[in-house]
């Protein structure tokens, strides 16, 4: 890739581009499958990638209300409820702990079953019946985590019992992986095809240019000028394919914000989309270098192979 | 100055297209190179333009050993040479002008320069009116007079003409061998593979004859220029 960032003088600049733009033009059928393909690829990304990142806040609202609950050995002192919390905070997946005494589970209790009537609880005062209940509860800022969290907690010295809910934490971890695998194939695969697409049409332009190739390299045309007409062949399939899918995906998904927002008013507790900006600030750079990049990519590799000057 | 030393080529085991060619060429000279087919011209021609490495000998042109010319060298080293063939080889997708001005692009030349030098060239081959011809609606001595302006539209040093007026009728061919004649006459060394011998003979130049791969006979012929 050494010499592609060497300084141009802009008339060869312009020249090479309009060249660029030149081979993407006699080269119209080529060209346009390898612009749809990339647009489907980049699509397709997009859509998956806005999907993921409103499922991505779901996930996490989800995980920050999931809590692992530890409670104290019997007759358990203050000082062992410390070290114990000391022992917590080491681990670095815990993103919060509370902790809750006997007094406070009581009061909770109370607010939930006697509806907080004091004269109720009074009878009680003396001996609470929750003597035992103080505990932690565990957040994480991992999910994933919880069954190696769960057995280092239970090693903990001045641990009776450990309690957590297992299924909410398998279901949300095995959805998240698999997102991860699905799109990563979904992504290698377009690659791949956006990639070989590029690199026919390059094959098809340096052969159709072959002659005026082995001119240029008898008047004294560097190796860096006759192949940066491809390269900017390349790099514009790329941005023109990450163009045009992302400015669909932009009025598709604003216009989906807005239809959701109006017509579903109901909806907008369970389903809270990203709003527009926060989805495409970081979707259009990702999908522009992704593009572009493929394109670069499919010709250098071409022109590696065919244009051996 | 361009100088052959013992200079053999072989495309393959076998019969040598050049075998052990030793030659001296001034600056300022102008060269017929003669010889029938397949007697290793235009092998000649594409080993001074660092096309081919020659098997053994070594050529050095301007100082400069091609031997020791790297790879990335050969654009710079080239454009010291200008070249023309017997099939012009001009661009079909491309007016006078474009095919012209395609010779300084490459050589990343500003726009400005390549104004001023196009028009220039094109007066001197005598096709300022055809500027923006495409070559098809051009004649082939019209042509060859293109692909001319485009060899020294970046002055180079060195004329190269690989049977320039091959495809050309009588009357065009002397056209052509008039012009490069013009362009030694400016100071550009100039050597042309020919077999037209009716205008070698009248144009009394200096004429190298090669036979299966060997110079045969090298002679001054009429006024011109002296070792
Ligand atoms: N690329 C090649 N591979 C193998 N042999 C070649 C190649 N090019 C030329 N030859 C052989 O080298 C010898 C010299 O060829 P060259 O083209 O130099 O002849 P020439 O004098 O230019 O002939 P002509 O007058 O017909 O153009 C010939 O025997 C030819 O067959
Ligand atoms: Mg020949």
């Amino acid at each position: 890739m050494n010499g592609w960032v060497k300084v141009m003088r802009i008339s060869t600049f312009f020249y090479t581009l309009k060249q660029g733009i030149k081979n993407i033009w006699r080269n119209k059928i080529f060209s346009l499958a390898s612009i749809a393909t990339m647009s489907a690829c980049i699509f397709l990304f997009g859509l998956f990638y806005a999907i993921v990142a409103n499922f991505q806040t779901i996930v996490k609202e989800v995980e920050s209300g999931v809590a692992v609950t530890v409670f104290f050995e019997r007759g358990a002192s203050p000082e062992v409820m410390e070290e114990v919390g000391a022992q917590i905070d080491k681990r670095t997946e815990v993103s919060k702990k509370v902790f809750v005494s006997a007094d406070e589970a009581w009061e909770e209790f109370g607010k939930v079953y006697f509806s907080g009537d004091q004269s109720l609880m009074e009878g009680f005062e003396a001996d609470n019946p929750l003597a035992e209940s103080a505990h932690y509860e565990i957040y994480m800022n991992d999910v994933s985590m919880q069954s190696t969290l769960v057995t280092y907690l239970q090693s903990i010295e001045g641990v009776r019992e450990v309690r957590s809910s297992d299924i909410a934490a398998n279901t949300l971890t095995d959805f998240n992986r698999l997102i991860g695998y699905v799109s990563a194939g979904i992504i290698l695969i377009l690659l791949c095809v956006a990639v070989f697409l590029i690199s026919n049409t390059v094959t098809t332009g340096i052969t159709v240019r072959r002659e005026e190739i082995a001119i240029m390299k008898l008047i004294g045309a560097t190796d860096y000028f006759v192949r940066s007409p491809f390269i900017v062949e390349g790099i514009l399939i790329g941005f023109i394919g990450s163009a045009i899918p992302l400015a669909l995906l932009y009025v598709m998904y604003s216009r989906l914000v807005v239809y959701v927002g109006d017509k579903f008013i109901w909806l907008s507790n369970m389903l809270r989309f990203l709003p527009v900006k926060e989805v495409f600030s970081t979707l259009v750079p990702v999908a522009l270098i992704l593009g572009v990049g493929i394109g670069f990519l499919g010709s250098r590799l071409t022109i590696r192979k065919h244009l051996k000057v | 100055m361009i100088i052959l030393e013992n200079v053999s080529k072989a495309y393959k085991a076998g019969i040598p297209a050049l075998n052990d060619v030793s030659l001296h060429i001034n600056t300022g000279e102008f060269v017929f190179i003669v010889g029938d087919s397949g007697s290793g011209k235009s092998t000649l021609i594409k080993l001074l333009l660092k096309e081919l490495d020659p098997t053994s000998g070594d050529i050095i042109i301007n100082g400069k050993s091609l031997n020791g010319i790297r790879r990335k060298q050969i654009p710079k080293f080239r454009r010291n040479i200008g070249v023309v063939f017997q099939d012009f080889r001009l661009l079909k997708d491309r007016n006078v002008y474009e095919n012209i001005a395609f010779a300084q692009r490459v050589i990343a030349t500003p726009t400005k320069k390549i104004k001023r030098r196009v028009p220039m060239m094109l007066s001197m081959v005598g096709l300022a009116a055809k500027y923006k011809s495409y070559p098809r609606q051009l004649s082939g001595g019209e042509q060859q007079r293109v692909a001319i302006a485009r060899a020294l539209v970046n002055e180079p040093k060195i004329l190269l003409a690989d049977e320039p007026t091959g495809n050309l009728d009588n009357h065009n061919a002397w056209d052509i061998m008039k012009l490069l004649d013009e362009i030694n006459q400016k100071g550009t060394t100039v050597l042309v593979v020919t077999h037209n011998l009716e205008i070698v003979k009248a144009m009394k130049k200096r004429v190298i004859t090669m036979k299966k791969g060997v110079v045969v006979s090298d002679e001054r012929m009429g006024e011109s220029h002296a070792d």
